[in-house]
């Protein structure tokens, strides 16, 4: 059955137009976005392909919120529901392996690991059970941080706190470009990240970089429309912040969300999985807000792993995947150890994880 | 559609109740579920994008229902 049909935007024969107008032009043009939704949209439809015909290869970056969390945030929320807490986070968060378990696989052992829809359901879990300490791993971008920082204001119960998680997308690009590993020629801005901060923050990387951007929608059409939209300002000898998405996305973003999310936290550096600390990328709470910082509160329960030093499962390419380098069929694992029921590595844990998506829609 | 283990998904929906920061949302094919809209402002009848629970941003009907016309300008002014 058809969602609401007004912002299901279809018309094959618009996007048939667009796909000839680039068939025309002799391009070879690499683009990366970052957002499982996007590497969904084109997967299923079969977009990749077809614009890969076109002279248009476009990869899934570090977008999978999941994905980009690294073996010692896993490690830290394994060694906080060993400790006795409630432990709660999205359903993908479950399977990602850290050394030797993961969340799903403790729970097996009796431990107990929730799974909730959002951070709401972690705080009723908290008032359920005021006798227990309960813990929720806030993970995701700017899409999902506000809904963290909107419960935090709200003051949820003492015996509440959150293993913050949270990263930001705009400089997480940018260390993508000064890494240099992969020549880009545009962007593809994630959508709903950027419902909530607007196009503005990328504004920096067209300038310093000379890099095309759209912030792009999750049809069909939006994603055709968007890769016309850079080809165009690459021919043109442009580049700057388009937005396709204007149904969706202001050019300063959800002016109220920006707001608490500003009161609750602060930006601070922080790893990704496969990349070295990236400045500015990831949120930290306030310290005005410390009772609700699962690393404060359980700092000696968490002590232990100060110094130590994480590897990435064995074999495991994600690293690799998220910085562009590689597709998951360059993976000797992938399809073979590795599977969505049996996971070596977190992108093939995800719903929006690169090779969990190849999988999904194999023939 | 409907992917609870989703990160970044979000659904678009009608506000067809609220109840102080909460609204009953109206995914059109059946479904109807509470989110939180203290990120928006929002009334009856507004459609908003949902996200892990939270309504997290107003939808513009109006530039919905014009995307595609704009679309069709941009491909055909490339042609004049």
């Amino acid at each position: 059955m058809r969602r609401n049909k007004l912002f299901s935007l279809r018309d094959k024969k618009l996007a048939e137009e667009i796909v000839s107008k680039i068939k025309e032009l002799d391009i070879n043009h690499k683009f990366m976005h970052v957002c499982g939704t996007h590497q969904d949209t084109l997967v299923k439809n079969g977009l990749d392909s077809l614009l890969k015909q076109c002279g248009i290869t476009i990869i899934q970056g570090p977008g999978c919120p999941v994905c980009v969390t690294t073996p010692k945030e896993i490690e830290e929320m394994l060694l906080i529901a060993r400790s006795g807490k409630i432990v709660t986070s999205f359903g993908d968060m479950m399977n990602v392996p850290g050394e030797k378990e993961s969340l799903r696989s403790i729970k097996a052992d009796g431990f107990d690991v929730r799974t909730v829809y959002g951070i709401e359901d972690a705080v009723k879990i908290a008032e359920e059970n005021k006798d227990k300490e309960v813990v929720f791993m806030a993970v995701g971008f700017e899409t999902t941080a506000p809904t963290t920082a909107s419960v935090i204001l709200d003051k949820p119960p003492d015996n509440f706190s959150i293993l913050c998680c949270h990263r930001t997308i705009p400089n997480a690009l940018k260390a993508i470009i000064e890494m240099g590993e992969i020549k880009l020629n545009g962007l593809i801005e994630p959508g709903h990240v950027s419902a909530i901060i607007g196009s503005k923050p990328y504004e920096f990387l067209s300038k310093d970089y000379r890099i095309p951007q759209v912030v792009a929608g999750f049809e069909p059409i939006d994603l055709l429309m968007g890769c016309w939209m850079l080809v165009k300002q690459i021919e043109n000898n442009e580049a700057f912040v388009e937005n396709e998405y204007k149904r969706v996305v202001h050019e300063n973003g959800n002016v109220k969300a920006k707001k608490i999310l500003n009161i609750i936290f602060e930006n601070c550096d922080v790893k990704w999985r496969g990349f070295p600390i990236i400045p500015n990328s990831g949120l930290k709470l306030k310290s005005k807000y410390k009772k609700y910082d699962a690393r404060k509160k359980y700092e000696d329960i968490l002590a232990e792993l100060k110094n130590k030093e994480f590897k990435e499962p064995k074999g495991c390419r994600c690293g690799e995947l998220l910085r562009g380098l590689i597709t998951p069929f360059d993976c000797p694992l992938f399809g073979k150890t590795c599977t969505p029921d049996n996971p070596v590595g977190p992108c093939m844990v995800s719903i929006e994880g690169s090779c969990n998506i190849e999988y999904r829609y194999a023939d | 559609m409907y992917r609870p283990g989703s990160v970044c998904l979000a659904i678009p929906g009608k506000i067809v109740e609220i109840d102080k920061d909460h609204a009953t949302i109206d995914y059109g094919d059946g479904t109807k579920r509470k989110a939180n809209i203290s990120l928006v402002d929002v009334k009856i009848g507004d459609y908003v994008l949902v996200h892990a629970g939270f309504a997290i941003e107003v939808l513009n009907e109006k530039e919905a229902q014009e995307t595609l016309d704009i679309f069709r300008q941009m491909l055909s002014y490339e042609e004049e």
